[in-house]
Order: structure tokens, then C-alpha cells, then sequence
């Protein structure tokens, strides 16, 4: 009998393909956190091949801080009505009555409109799982995370109280009021990303492409006005030939001045680049170890 | 710093033509591998070393390398690719549990994921959780120290894990002035060990993880050697797929696909062989049969899937076929069966309580198990067998498994899909165990249950009576034996027919061989459970006042009796209540510490969460409690 090789996409997508089952299959009421970036898209993409020709049997949650970029809303709609999937989206009211936002606020946007946006979405309705698209190439705290991740009934991530996956078998057991963060994608690189999503021809976000869009400098990032909310202290917006390598808040995240404006000079560019994938978010210039803290707090 | 050619840095094909680039990359295959060794073997600076070579260094995390160098390397001005992967000590002392760490880098030929083990604590459970998705073991061995005990603790888990390919990097070569000699006496040492254990084949390679020596390309350091230098060993060593192909077809259901009454599809991951629509296949264990009709896929129906992949595949019949059974070759079933001899690696601080129940989770299924005392346990060190009666963290050990239904199943030797398993406990949902099903026991098989003509609801029907448990729990001298006593003298005023088991007197034949410890009482509970069992088959109404503290031995006994007749009686008395009555002195000798593992004392008792009936000895004469149990009993 002849074999066949399988590539390391492949053996990717089984796994992720396995680890979305699973989830779907043990839990109650399982969620996917969908923030639009491209490794949302290719978790989505990965749900909807792991249950057809049934839609995926959950929802999509959007926990939404309103400042993202406008491309991502108009994707984010169209992404869930192709999948034939609820979607969910969650501000949270403190927030937006406070008027919370990253130009006055600093760390208090993400905690309010993120880390708690997304404690209130969850129980609001209920979910024991929520699926997120981490990887754990991202940064030296995710290496060691493990693909279920369980968290208390009031979302504290226990370190010291994780369990261990062996084989293929993951235990997602919990008692009532306990939930589960569970990582499809965690042991997908940046390049697979990409690679699939040219390979599956999967739609992402204009905003990873080159364009001339308008821009100002701060703090040595480039950031896009992409809205009339964006305060211009004199400043003149200058359009200048830029794309996003990661995606969040529009004026916390930084773009890269490029001329890659396909999918493969994306990934060209990529190749050649040398400078790691989290540089352009400001999150995590804050302080050292940040991500862990944030992950204690409840941030995916 | 002699650092080698760095042909795996850029590929002039990225800049040339991206699109010839990717499609060459889309074939590439996946190597996942463990490094096995300590922190002074060079282990982080051997996976540093990799990650620097194939390019998964970007510009800042080099600047920050060199900046963590000078500051606290231990390599002077050079760079120590150690701090790359480390940076795990500060969790360690948080006190965050790391078990394994994943790395990924790539060549032009492969992805691979390393698992990343640290530290010496906690060692055998890390490294078996970062070894059963390995295919792929490096063992690291430091050329000026030889074989150490660690290596055959290494050398063992590797085996026992079923690695079947196995790297012998013999590091540190630029400390013993790269010496032929010292690399041949470590060779020929290891292969009289390997033999030893059963590791039939590795490959040995001298390197300098902190030079470069051998990683990606032959060393002009060490002449001598014209073997495979590490990297381009890594990408050529045979994948898995030939072997996992070359089975029969096995799928373990894990999701039945059913959008509307026209489709019924079963999704699972293929564990081994290939399936073809048009094969025959048998349905585990129910043994039904039927044919393939479709390999559904988003992308269009499929004419071939195989191990590795997961699918979703439609039968051409109408049969049962649900999450946790086996869709098999027709011609090649699985073998089905209840008991197992296993091989268990125990996870928890609690320790193994043999017949305790446990989950034990094995591909798409959970079932109940009990694990029975080990037959031994085995010192990973010296591979030697010591006897034990149960395993602590860390231990490994062999032991008898039962469950409390027929699975379908394969040795984990070969395949560890169907043959690996873990065990969960019911109360915390914990990972307490990872195990290996090493073959299954003949004894389940030839022992059929007798079907007796005389069945127990003619015995209950003679009697005029429901047969039914009530099981008294609480502590030492919360008044269970006293209550139980005016009960059965009700009971029997009403004609009833009775059984009175009491904890004392029980352990004075029956459990007389068990004493206190946590494990005797379990057995001493399940032993008691069995006899309650058999007397309500025999139609009799069965009292018991046992302190039985355990949530998950009244739970194993509750799922013994047939629903409905089980009888939880919470005799709820403050300790310090009971400890004041102190009947038979025995409080006084716990607090004196003549008494171990006494409970309320030095031992836990777990109160009742859903108790059929709680009394509460405070408010209630004993009288009184035996009334209301009665009336509970005999609406």
C-alpha cells in the first residue's frame, strides 16, 4: 500500500480540526472569539471545514472596544454571514458611558473594553468554552500555555492549577461556574498563517495589504487616522504606503511602511523582515512580563 | 566564535521568487522531537543554537540576546543562546507550574515543534507529557561526564513512551578537545544500556551546542566523525505516515455531524491505516457492519483519507454509531474487552487510591475505572521493580485496570491513539495519570455473569418488601450505630427483613486485613458496598453505619445498587460535639496522637452534597432521627 506524506499544514489543520471537535462535543456552550485579524480568520476557516456540512454549532463573539479599524467591522459582518453564523457583539456599557479610549486612558482601555468586556460577554450568556486564536510562537509566556486553559469561576487564570495534555487527550472536565479558554492554533507559526491562508485562499482584512493611507507619528509608531476620533494635536495626517502586521485598536497599533500589496509579498516581506510580529502593539511595550499579568487579569 | 556556514539562515529563493518559494513550502513535512537533558547539558543552548540557525531569530530579539549576554550570560562577550529559551526560572520561583515548553522553527525541508522540559522537579511527569506527541528524542549527554544516572531515566521514559527514534547528542565536544576516544567509550557504553532497555536503534552524533560543531553541517573540529551532522538529520529522519498507514483502518468517533434527517456523518481524527469510500467497516463494540458511502470535505468529497487526518465520513447503513466507538477495517476489528494490565505515570499530589473510581479517558471515550493495588513500581532510575501499594507523584508503576464497560482498544505499543490514556479524578477534575495499556486480561472474558433463574425481584417479591440501602455516614461518634440500631428493632416490629452492617464489627472478619490509611478505606467501602449489593439481590432491606468519609466511595456505591434504592443518611453532629461524647476514647487517643489518620482529626471527612436525608443529632433524639428515616424509607 502506498502512503501519504502528509505536510505540516496537514498535520496543523487535523489537529486544530480535532481540538475544535473535542471542545464541541464536551462543552455545554462554546463560544469562538473572533477579533477579525488574521488568525481569527484561519481558526474560522478551520471551524467551518471541521463541521461540515453543518455551520459551526456556536457563535461568534466580537467583544468590541468601537475603536477598531473600520475595515474590520465590514469584514467581521460579511466573515459571519458567509459562515452562516450568529454573531455576537459585546461593549462593554461602563466603558462606553465612561467614554473610555486610548488616547485619554492608557492600560484602563484594554482592561475595561477587553479584559472586562470580556468577562461581562461571557457571563452574560452563559459560555463554558470560549475558543481563542492564540499561538504560543507569539512570545516567550505563551510557549509554555497549554491549549485548554482553565479559568475560575470568576476568570482568574490559575497558574499553579493547569493540567497537562498528553497525547491528543485533552481533559475538559470542569465543575459548575469554571470554564475553559481553549487554543485550536497554538502550535501554528506566524509563517503557517500565512502560508494557509494563501494556500486556502482565505479572505483577511485589506489593512495586511500596502495602501496609501493616512498617518501621523507618535512615540516611533506609525499609526492611521482612521476616523475623525483621532485627535490631531497640529498634526498634518500624511499619507504614506503603509500595511498592519497585527490588528486591534486603531491608535494602538502600529503599521509598517511597505509596498507588498499581494499576499505573497506579504509573506515575502515577512521572510526578509527582522523584526518580531508583537513590535507594532503597544500593549506589550508597558512593562516586561506583561502578557502574563494580563493573562492572570483574564486578557486572552 | 566558530560559528558554521549559516546555509539555513535565508533562502535567496524569498527574495528571487516568493511564489516558487511557497510552493516548495507547502510540502514540507512536520518533525515534533524532545530534548532530554538538564540545564547543564547544554539543552537551552542546544535549542537556542537551532532556533539561531534556521533563522527564528528576528533582529530585536538578537539585540535583546546580546544585551542579556553581557549582563548575565555565562558565555563572557559571546552569545548565550541559552537566555533565548530560558526565563522559565522566575516562573519556577512564582511558583507556575511549567510542564512542558513548546518550540517551533523551520528549515527549507521541515517544521518542527521541540518539546522543551526544564529543571530537574517534577522531571518524569514533564517529560512524559512532552513526549507523547513527540516522534523524535534527542538525549543529551555532556561529553566530560559520560552516562549518568539521568540518561538512563531519559533513556527509559523515551522507551516507555514508545519514541522510536532516537538522537545521541553527545555535547560539550570543544571541552574534551573534540577526542575521538572519549566520544567512542560514551557510544559503545550507551549501546550496551540501550540494548538493556529495548531501544534497539539511535544514532549518536558529537556537537558543540555552544560552537556550532555538527548542528548544521559536517565540523572540520571533528575530522573523525563522517556520520549525519544534527539538523540535516532532524530533516531527513523518516516521518510516521508509512507506519501509521500500514495498519488497519481505526477512527475513534469523536462528533456525529447531523445538520438535518438527510446526512449523518462521523467526524474523528484517523488513528491508523487509510479508508477508501466502498470499504467495508465494522463499528466497535457493537460490531455492526457497513460500507464507506462518502469522505465529506468542504473542499469536495475525497476518495482517500489517512492516519493523521481528521474527517468526516458517511456509512451506507442506518446503524448505531456514537462519540467514543471505534469505526474500524471490517476485516481487522479492534479488540474489545473491560480489564487491561497498564502502565501508569501518576500526575497528582494525591496519591493513586487503588479501587477508588476514577474517568479515565481513552481516545473520544470516558468511562469509570478502578485501578487495583500495582503489581510493582518501577525505579526510573534503575528500571529495578519495588513492591508498593500505591503510586505518588511522579511514580510509575504497573497495575490492573477495570472498567466499568467493554472499550475497543489496541496495545499502546502500537498505537498510542488507542492504546494511551488518562485518568481524571471524579472530585477535583484533575489529570491524576497518564497510562498505557500494555495488553488486556483473559480473566473478564471467561467469567460471564450467571443468570440465575430466581431473580432478586422474586426474592424481594417473597419478602413483601422493597429492597433498599441505608447508608449512615458521618463522624466517629455522631450517633450512626445507635440510630441504625433502633431502625433494624423498628424495621423488624414491621415484619420487615433486615441486615444491620456495622463498621466495627465488619472489620473484625470480613475487611480485618485493612487499617486506616486512606487506601484501606476505600477498599474497606468497596468491600462493604459488594456485600450490600448481594443482600439486596437477596431482597433485604440493609442498614450500614460506616464513617465512610469519602465523596467518592458513597458515589461508588450509590452507582452499585439499582436506582432508586440507595439511601444517603447525613448523621450531621458538629466535631466538637461528637469529640465530647467521645464514646470509646478514641478522640483522646487522636488528639494524643496514639491514633493515626483518625477522621476530623488528621484525616478529612467529606460532607454529603445532595444526602437522600440529613439528621441532625443536635436538634433530634436518636429515636426521633430513626422515625424520620423510616418514614423516608416506608412512605
Amino acid at each position: 500500500m502506498d502512503s501519504k506524506t502528509l505536510t505540516h499544514l496537514q498535520r496543523l489543520e487535523a489537529e486544530s480540526i480535532h481540538i475544535l471537535r473535542e471542545v464541541v462535543a464536551e462543552a455545554e456552550n462554546p463560544v469562538m472569539l473572533y477579533s477579525v485579524g488574521k488568525d481569527s480568520a484561519v481558526m474560522l476557516h478551520l471551524a467551518k471545514k471541521a463541521f461540515y456540512p453543518a455551520p459551526p454549532p456556536f457563535p461568534l463573539l466580537h467583544v468590541d472596544t468601537t475603536w477598531k479599524f473600520q475595515e474590520m467591522y465590514k469584514l467581521r459582518d460579511k466573515a459571519a454571514k458567509d459562515a452562516g453564523m450568529e454573531l455576537l457583539v459585546y461593549q462593554n456599557p461602563e466603558a462606553q458611558e465612561r467614554g473610555i479610549n486610548p488616547f485619554d486612558h492608557g492600560g484602563l482601555h484594554t482592561d475595561m473594553w477587553k479584559t472586562e468586556g470580556l468577562k461581562q460577554a461571557l457571563d452574560k450568556y452563559g459560555f463554558d468554552a470560549a475558543f481563542g486564536g492564540a499561538r504560543r510562537d507569539e512570545e516567550k509566556a505563551r510557549a509554555k500555555e497549554r491549549v485548554f486553559s482553565f479559568r475560575s469561576a470568576n476568570h482568574r487564570w490559575d497558574p499553579k492549577n493547569q493540567r497537562p495534555e498528553l497525547w491528543r487527550l485533552y481533559n475538559a472536565r470542569k465543575a459548575k461556574g469554571e470554564s475553559v479558554r481553549v487554543f485550536p492554533i497554538s502550535n501554528w507559526t506566524e509563517l503557517d498563517i500565512w502560508q494557509y491562508i494563501h494556500l486556502e485562499g482565505i479572505e483577511i482584512v485589506p489593512l495586511y495589504f500596502s495602501a496609501p493611507r493616512p498617518t501621523v507619528v507618535r512615540d516611533g509608531l506609525i499609526l492611521m487616522v482612521d476616523d475623525d476620533r483621532f485627535p490631531l494635536n497640529g498634526e498634518e495626517p500624511v499619507m504614506r504606503s503603509v500595511r498592519f502586521r497585527t490588528l486591534g485598536c486603531y491608535p494602538l497599533t502600529g503599521a509598517v511602511e511597505s509596498e507588498a500589496k499581494t499576499l505573497p509579498e506579504v509573506i515575502q516581506e515577512m521572510l526578509l523582515t527582522t523584526t518580531s510580529e508583537r513590535q507594532g502593539r503597544a500593549i506589550d511595550h508597558d512593562q516586561a512580563a506583561s502578557m502574563e499579568k494580563k493573562k492572570q487579569e483574564g486578557y486572552f | 566564535m566558530n560559528t558554521q556556514d549559516p546555509i539555513y539562515k535565508t533562502d535567496a529563493l524569498i527574495a528571487e521568487n516568493i511564489e516558487q518559494y511557497l510552493e516548495t513550502h507547502q510540502h514540507k513535512t512536520m518533525l515534533r522531537f524532545i530534548t532530554c537533558g538538564s540545564v547543564d547539558d547544554g539543552k537551552s543552548t542546544l535549542i537556542g543554537r537551532l532556533l539561531y540557525d534556521s533563522k527564528m531569530i528576528f533582529e530585536d530579539q538578537l539585540a535583546t540576546l546580546e544585551a542579556d549576554s553581557k549582563r548575565s550570560g555565562t558565555q563572557g562577550e559571546e552569545i548565550d543562546f541559552a537566555l533565548l529559551v530560558d526565563g522559565l526560572a522566575a516562573e519556577r520561583e512564582q511558583g507556575i507550574t511549567i510542564d512542558v515548553a513548546y518550540r517551533f522553527f523551520t528549515t527549507e525541508k521541515r517544521k518542527f515543534i521541540v518539546a522543551d522540559t526544564p529543571g530537574h522537579e517534577q522531571y518524569t511527569r514533564n517529560m512524559v507529557t512532552g513526549a507523547s506527541t513527540a516522534d523524535l528524542a534527542v538525549i543529551l549527554i555532556d561529553a566530560r561526564k559520560g552516562i549518568l544516572t539521568q540518561t538512563r531515566r531519559h533513556s527509559y521514559l523515551v522507551k516507555l513512551l514508545g519514541i522510536r527514534h532516537v538522537v545521541l547528542a553527545v555535547n560539550k565536544m570543544d571541552l574534551v578537545g573534540y577526542d575521538q576516544a572519549v566520544f567512542d567509550k560514551i557510544v559503545a557504553d550507551y549501546t550496551a544500556f540501550a540494548a538493556e532497555i529495548g531501544i534497539e536503534e539511535f544514532t549518536p552524533i558529537p556537537i558543540s551546542g555552544f560552537k556550532g560543531d555538527n548542528i548544521t553541517g559536517p565540523s572540520e573540529n571533528t575530522p573523525w566523525y563522517d556520520g549525519v551532522s544534527l539538523l540535516p538529520h532532524l530533516e531527513t529522519v523518516e516521518v510516521e505516515d508509512s507506519r501509521e498507514q500500514a495498519g488497519p483502518f481505526r477512527m475513534q468517533v469523536q462528533w456525529v455531524n447531523r445538520p438535518n434527517l438527510d446526512f449523518r456523518g462521523f467526524a474523528g481524527l484517523v488513528a491508523s491505516g487509510q479508508v477508501r469510500p466502498g470499504d467495508e467497516v465494522r463499528v466497535l463494540p457493537s460490531g455492526k457492519t457497513s460500507t464507506v458511502a462518502r469522505i465529506v470535505a468542504l473542499e469536495g468529497d475525497r476518495d482517500l483519507a489517512v492516519a493523521g487526518e481528521s474527517i468526516t465520513l458517511t456509512l451506507t447503513d442506518e446503524i448505531d454509531c456514537s462519540r467514543g466507538q471505534v469505526i474500524s477495517a471490517a476485516q481487522a476489528p479492534l479488540e474489545v474487552a473491560d480489564q487491561f494490565e497498564s502502565t501508569i505515570v501518576w500526575m497528582d499530589e494525591q496519591e493513586l487510591l487503588p479501587g477508588r473510581a476514577y474517568w479515565l479517558k481513552i481516545g473520544t471515550q470516558t468511562v469509570s475505572a478502578t485501578v487495583a493495588e500495582p503489581k510493582y513500581e518501577v525505579n526510573v532510575n534503575t528500571q529495578e521493580h519495588l513492591a508498593s501499594k500505591t503510586l505518588d507523584l511522579n511514580a510509575i508503576g504497573v497495575a490492573n485496570i477495570t472498567l466499568d464497560r467493554e472499550i475497543p482498544f489496541a496495545p499502546y505499543a502500537e498505537n498510542r491513539d488507542l492504546g494511551g490514556f488518562i485518568l481524571i479524578d471524579k472530585i477535583t477534575n484533575h489529570t491524576v495519570a497518564a497510562g498505557m495499556i500494555n495488553f488486556a486480561l483473559r480473566r473478564a472474558q471467561n467469567i460471564h455473569w450467571q443468570a440465575t433463574d430466581i431473580g432478586r425481584d422474586h426474592h424481594a417479591h417473597m419478602k413483601h418488601q422493597k429492597p433498599a440501602v441505608v447508608w449512615l455516614t458521618g463522624l466517629s461518634g455522631s450517633g450512626k450505630s445507635t440510630i441504625a440500631n433502633i431502625v433494624e428493632k423498628k424495621l423488624a416490629r414491621m415484619n420487615r427483613h433486615t441486615f444491620l452492617l456495622d463498621g466495627d464489627n465488619v472489620r473484625h472478619g470480613l475487611n480485618k486485613d485493612l487499617g486506616f490509611t486512606e487506601a484501606d478505606r476505600v477498599e474497606n467501602i468497596r468491600r462493604v458496598g459488594e456485600v450490600a449489593k448481594l443482600m439486596t439481590d437477596a431482597g433485604l432491606i440493609v442498614i450500614t453505619a460506616f464513617i465512610s468519609p469519602f465523596r467518592s466511595e458513597r458515589d461508588m456505591v450509590r452507582g452499585m445498587m439499582h436506582p432508586g434504592e440507595f439511601l444517603e443518611i447525613f448523621v450531621d453532629t458538629p466535631l466538637d460535639v461528637a469529640e465530647s461524647r467521645d464514646v470509646k476514647g478514641l478522640y483522646a487517643k487522636a488528639r494524643s496522637g496514639q491514633l493515626k489518620n483518625f477522621t476530623g482529626i488528621d484525616s478529612p471527612y467529606e460532607h454529603p452534597e445532595a444526602p437522600e436525608l440529613r439528621i441532625d443529632t443536635t436538634e433530634m433524639t436518636p429515636e426521633e432521627a430513626a422515625d424520620l428515616i423510616i418514614a423516608r424509607l416506608i412512605p
